[in-house]
């Protein structure tokens, strides 16, 4: 069977493709999201902090021997402290400024931290075998699936929606929220904000080394492979509206499906698809599919 | 005075005089090369910092050896494989910092763009890690030496190889750029003329992350081979991916420009036995080691036949300016076409007058990782293949320089 003059097998593999490569875009955006959201700092070094969670599992597992499921918690959870570093001590004092400054020290600290790992590991990048339980995959007829990667969705989706409903549906989120609607009256209430905010930008960059663990298996773990990545994931986050939850998520897996059939039909235009997207929602709606008008 | 003293007087005058006519003719009384190459990007690795190392060997091997009259100073740049700001970089070391060479150049795009600046500026381009054939056809100028290996030389290596043993149907995963469609060209036709069939080919953005979708797309094809015509981390992901969703049980790889760097980040298990065409490895003879052993004390990696190639031509350039006295670019080239290569890289290399060094390659298949017994021990040698049949001979030659 044919659809548009392409077997449907291959169409069929390509959509699951697609919603695997959404999904990391899911979990990146997501991240990135809800640190402009809560925190108005555009973040940067978003790529260069999945990339320290993929190094982190890597070295874990060469030097210490640390599983893959134990990086898993723990890559995130130290580039999460790293994080809440860079917060107290650097981001806290960019809060009053432009949205330009949290830019620029968040790109300037990317540079730097690529720039340490190229030099202690080189560019060519090294390899994370899929973890043994995880190893093979399963013929569904019209492809053959890895079990990683079906694994990489689960645990993708998993925690997106688990952020979301943590923000939406919990009272921490209900504090998370009201504290950037109006946080002098929140911390007049006895809320402790600075701590939140503290708590909400570790959060999202340990996201973004939950990511970088998911993805060592499958790409090679190099020091620029965020930097790839990070310029579509900034694309989806605009796309879905600045600092929209359930925005981020839901573009990211529709935009990797996009980008999937892109593959299928037009090849080279893969790696404009996003942005082509980008330019049309920006003209008929300014503040994104899911965003509210300012 | 005698008469034999009388003469001896007058040859030591006549030399002084020759020999103070020879420093004079060395442009700034420095010979200055400049290493422009990808210091921070993708290529890094293959080229990079260990192109600059092999440059500063280079120099000081030939000031211990030859004992020259000029002094030589190195330069290095980071061109980020832009080929705008390599052709800047360029023209303000030929204009302003009187560099009478750029030398390494890797990425076409770069090599295409400085060689022009090149030509314009009269000054020589000394090139090791670009691959494309367009340099030495199309493209071809009188200035520029196109070193250590291109795609025709790559493919003529690995695709005949693969196809004479049984590999008849291909499919490529091409890097949509021009190295990545030379290099798919090259081998296409190597793959046609050894009775081998094209199925088809998906051309990939570059640089690329996920290949997923394209090597579904090459495994629906139902071909034998697959044919990698990228290059860096492009090949290494592609691999990587290839294994985790089963297709290099069925179907096989031919990487088509890997490069020992590679191998060693994606480890024998992932890679055993693939072929790759190479211009030199490390553990070939004595000679190779020792040299190779050096390089290592320094970078603490094995030099890929970039790093190896660039030492190889820095030596000749300037060995070649000793034997012309001179640092004129047509001098120069003159003597470096005359000359041939002698040394651990290459043996009777020589320049063409389409710029190509000729040299023998070698055909090699990536060990099992039972076979390996030290680090580094990567490859057997399948092949040699010799100078006259490894690059494209002169008369397929596209270059207006080459007189049919």
């Amino acid at each position: 069977m044919e659809i548009f003059g392409v077997p449907s097998a291959l169409l069929g593999s390509q959509l699951l493709v697609g919603l695997i490569n959404g999904s990391f875009y899911a979990v990146l955006s997501l991240g990135l999201a809800i640190i402009f959201g809560l925190l108005n700092i555009i973040n940067f070094a978003h790529g260069a902090q999945y990339m320290m969670g993929a190094f982190i599992a890597w070295l874990a597992l060469t030097k210490l021997n640390i599983n893959y499921w134990v990086a898993l918690i723990a890559a995130p959870v130290l580039v999460g402290l790293f994080g809440v570093i860079l917060e107290r001590t650097m981001l806290r004092k960019l809060y009053k400024l432009d949205h330009l400054y949290g830019l620029l020290l968040t790109f300037g600290l990317a540079l730097i931290i690529e720039g340490i790992f190229r030099d202690q590991f080189g560019i060519s990048g090294e390899s994370y075998e899929v973890p043994e339980a995880l190893a093979g995959g399963v013929n569904l007829g019209f492809m053959f699936l890895p079990i990683y990667r079906a694994w990489v969705i689960v645990a993708s989706l998993t925690v997106c929606f688990g952020t979301w409903y943590m923000i939406e549906k919990t009272r921490l989120g209900a504090y998370l929220r009201a504290g950037t609607e109006n946080s002098q009256i929140v911390q007049a209430l006895g809320i402790n904000v600075p701590l939140l905010i503290t708590f909400t930008y570790g959060y999202g960059v340990a996201l973004a080394a939950f990511a970088g663990v998911l993805a060592a298996p499958i790409f090679q773990v190099n020091p620029l492979m965020g930097s790839n990545l990070i310029i579509v994931v900034f694309a989806v986050v605009v796309i879905g509206g600045m600092g929209s939850i359930l925005g981020s998520i839901v573009t990211g897996i529709g935009l990797g499906l996009i980008e999937g059939l892109t593959r299928v039909f037009y090849p080279e235009a893969s790696a404009v698809v996003v942005f082509v997207i980008m330019v049309i929602v920006l003209l008929l709606r300014p503040a994104g599919l899911f965003g509210k008008a300012a | 005075m005698t008469v034999k003293k009388l003469i001896s007087v007058a040859c030591t005058a006549a030399l002084a005089t020759l020999s103070a006519g020879a420093q004079a003719q060395i442009s700034g009384g420095v010979v200055k090369i400049g290493v422009l190459t990808d210091l921070s990007g993708t290529y890094s690795d293959l080229a990079g910092s260990g192109a600059v190392l092999a440059t500063k060997m280079a120099v000081e091997d030939f000031i211990a050896k030859e004992k020259p009259n000029f002094k030589i100073e190195v330069v290095s740049a980071d061109h980020q494989n832009k080929a705008d700001i390599a052709s800047n970089k360029a023209r303000e070391w030929f204009e302003r910092e009187g560099v009478d060479t750029a030398t390494e150049l890797v990425t076409t795009s770069v090599a295409l763009a400085v060689m022009k600046v090149a030509k314009e500026k009269e000054r020589i381009a000394l090139m090791s890690g670009p691959a494309s054939t367009p340099i030495t056809n199309e493209q071809c100028n009188d200035v520029t030496v196109h070193y250590t290996y291109d795609t025709y030389a790559l493919a003529n290596g690995t695709a005949r190889a693969v196809t004479k043993q049984g590999g008849r149907s291909w499919f490529f995963l091409t890097a949509d750029y021009a190295f990545g469609q030379a290099l798919e060209k090259d081998a296409a036709a190597v793959v046609t003329a050894n009775g081998g069939k094209v199925l088809g080919s998906v051309r990939h953005p570059f640089p690329g992350s996920d290949f997923s979708s394209f090597l579904l797309k090459a495994q629906s094809s139902g071909a034998q081979v697959i044919g990698l015509a990228n290059a860096g981390a492009d090949t290494t992901n592609a691999i990587k991916q290839a294994a985790e969703f089963g297709i290099t049980p069925t179907q096989s790889l031919a990487g088509l420009l890997m490069f020992i760097t590679d191998i060693h980040s994606l480890g024998l298990r992932t890679t055993q036995g693939m072929y790759l065409t190479e211009g030199f490895y490390w553990d070939l003879n004595d000679e190779t080691r020792a040299w190779s052993k050096r390089f290592f004390g320094v970078q603490k990696k094995m030099p890929t036949m970039v790093q190896a190639g660039q030492y190889s031509s820095v030596y000749h350039y300037l060995s070649a300016i000793k034997a012309a006295g001179t640092d004129d670019t047509k001098k120069v080239m003159t003597q470096m076409k005359k000359m041939p290569i002698n040394d651990f890289f290459a043996k009777n290399g020589t320049i063409r007058e389409d710029g190509r060094m000729v040299h023998d390659m070698y055909l090699m298949q990536v060990k099992k990782p039972s076979e390996s017994k030290y680090p580094w021990d990567y490859y057997n040698v399948r092949q040699t293949i010799p100078a006259a049949e490894a690059f494209q001979p002169l008369s397929q030659s596209r270059c207006p320089l080459v007189k049919k």
